[in-house]
């Protein structure tokens, strides 16, 4: 009975000592690997999309509610107006989820670049969406409203050729972008005011 | 104590080391060792998990009854391997990108586990810390050297920097998993060839 009291009681204590450390520590580094994530991850796409900008995007972000979850928005500052912005949208590939980055101007509400984050397309044929800049750079200047489709669907911007599953999904991530962008525009403009 | 703390460390070094020697962490030994940097990135981290895990299971070897010591020694072999995930994600997040699963894969690694099993719970927290510090360096280095023959021939390239002129072609096999199996194969065979003499 001792013995058996005794193992219960080391067990608990170790697995206790053990996870408050962690839960600690996780909360220490939170902040840090959030950062990490958004610069290795997400970054390369969003300093694409707002290249030249006078300020850092990444740094210069704030978090709008969506329903149950929270959307980080990238700020750009162009000649010393912060009006465009930049957020992630996903759609449904070949291979499942791309995450796409859309920026756009809430000015004249036209696309200034998109960009493929997250993927798990086939390499070489729906990773194009990602490496090659032809296809992403056909949406821009198109304004970001109603639904993007492919040419072969009756819409506006030529498939990756090989990989129409793929640029259906990247369209359809643009779509979607669309319309969280007209339902939250009205935020985003009084969230933009606080960076000039 | 029949052996001096010395010998506790330097017997990692050679007859200990834990890939020849004790062949154990393979997994991770031939899925790595791509690139020098990656392999320094995961002995660095065993070498934490294993000096770590070894002091705590040495401090507590009083407390801990036989009966549950495999499950102690687990949730303390987890609990370091988790600091390393989490401060590798904060600190060098495109090391842990490419290291990945392999960080925690490290939990069921034989070598942490082994150890605390067979030496740190017999023996106190100094020589425990020899021995972790000592195998976890002997496996850092086995790790480097694996990683510098396969890098420097199979991409032609020593740490990221070129090595031959840009004739050199590379050796492609090198870079994949089966000469990362006849490489540490080759190595096994000239270890043994010299401590046979």
């Amino acid at each position: 009975m001792r013995e058996m009291l005794k193992m219960i009681i080391v067990l608990t204590a170790l697995c206790s000592f053990s996870g408050g450390l962690l839960a600690a520590l996780r909360n220490e580094t939170m902040e840090k690997i959030e950062n990490q994530q958004l610069e290795f991850v997400k970054g390369p796409a969003i300093r694409d999309i707002l290249k030249g900008s006078a300020n850092d995007p990444i740094a210069d972000r704030f978090k709008i509610k969506t329903g149950e979850t929270e959307k980080s928005f990238f700020v750009g500052k162009f000649d010393g107006k912060a009006e465009t912005v930049a957020f992630e949208s996903t759609g449904k590939g070949f291979g499942g989820d791309i995450g796409l980055m859309i920026g756009v101007n809430i000015a004249n509400d036209k696309i200034v670049g998109i960009g493929v984050t997250t993927h798990s397309e086939t390499p070489g044929i729906g990773s194009r969406a990602k490496t090659d800049p032809r296809f992403a750079a056909q949406f821009k200047g198109l304004t970001l409203t109603g639904d993007f489709k492919i040419k072969n669907d009756g819409g506006q911007v030529d498939a990756i050729s090989g990989a129409t599953v793929t640029s259906k999904g990247v369209a359809g991530a643009v779509s979607d972008a669309a319309k969280t962008y007209l339902s939250l525009k009205p935020e985003l403009a009084e969230k933009l005011k606080g960076f000039k | 104590m029949a052996k001096s703390i010395t010998q506790e460390f330097t017997k990692g070094l050679w007859n200990e080391i834990p890939p020849f020697r004790l062949v154990l962490g393979l997994c991770p030994t031939l899925a790595v060792t791509k690139t020098v940097e990656n392999a320094i990135g995961m002995g660095v981290a065993v070498i934490f998990v294993l000096v770590g895990s070894n002091v705590l299971v040495a401090m507590l070897r009083k407390i801990i009854p036989s009966k549950v010591r495999i499950a102690c020694f687990i949730i303390v072999v987890a609990t370091f391997v988790t600091v390393v995930e989490l401060l590798m994600q904060a600190y060098t997040y495109p090391l842990f990108l490419k290291l990945g699963i392999f960080i925690p894969l490290i939990v069921v690694n034989c070598i942490p586990l082994g150890r605390a099993e067979a030496f740190a719970y017999k023996n106190g927290i100094i020589p425990s810390f020899a021995d972790g510090l000592g195998l976890g360096i002997g496996y850092a280095m086995s790790l480097t050297v694996l990683a510098a023959i396969r890098e420097i021939f199979g991409s032609g390239t020593f740490y990221g920097n070129q090595v031959f002129g840009p004739s050199f072609q590379p050796f492609n096999f090198m870079v994949e998993a089966p000469g990362a199996f006849v490489c540490l194969g080759l190595m096994l065979c000239v270890m043994n060839f010299i401590g046979k003499k």
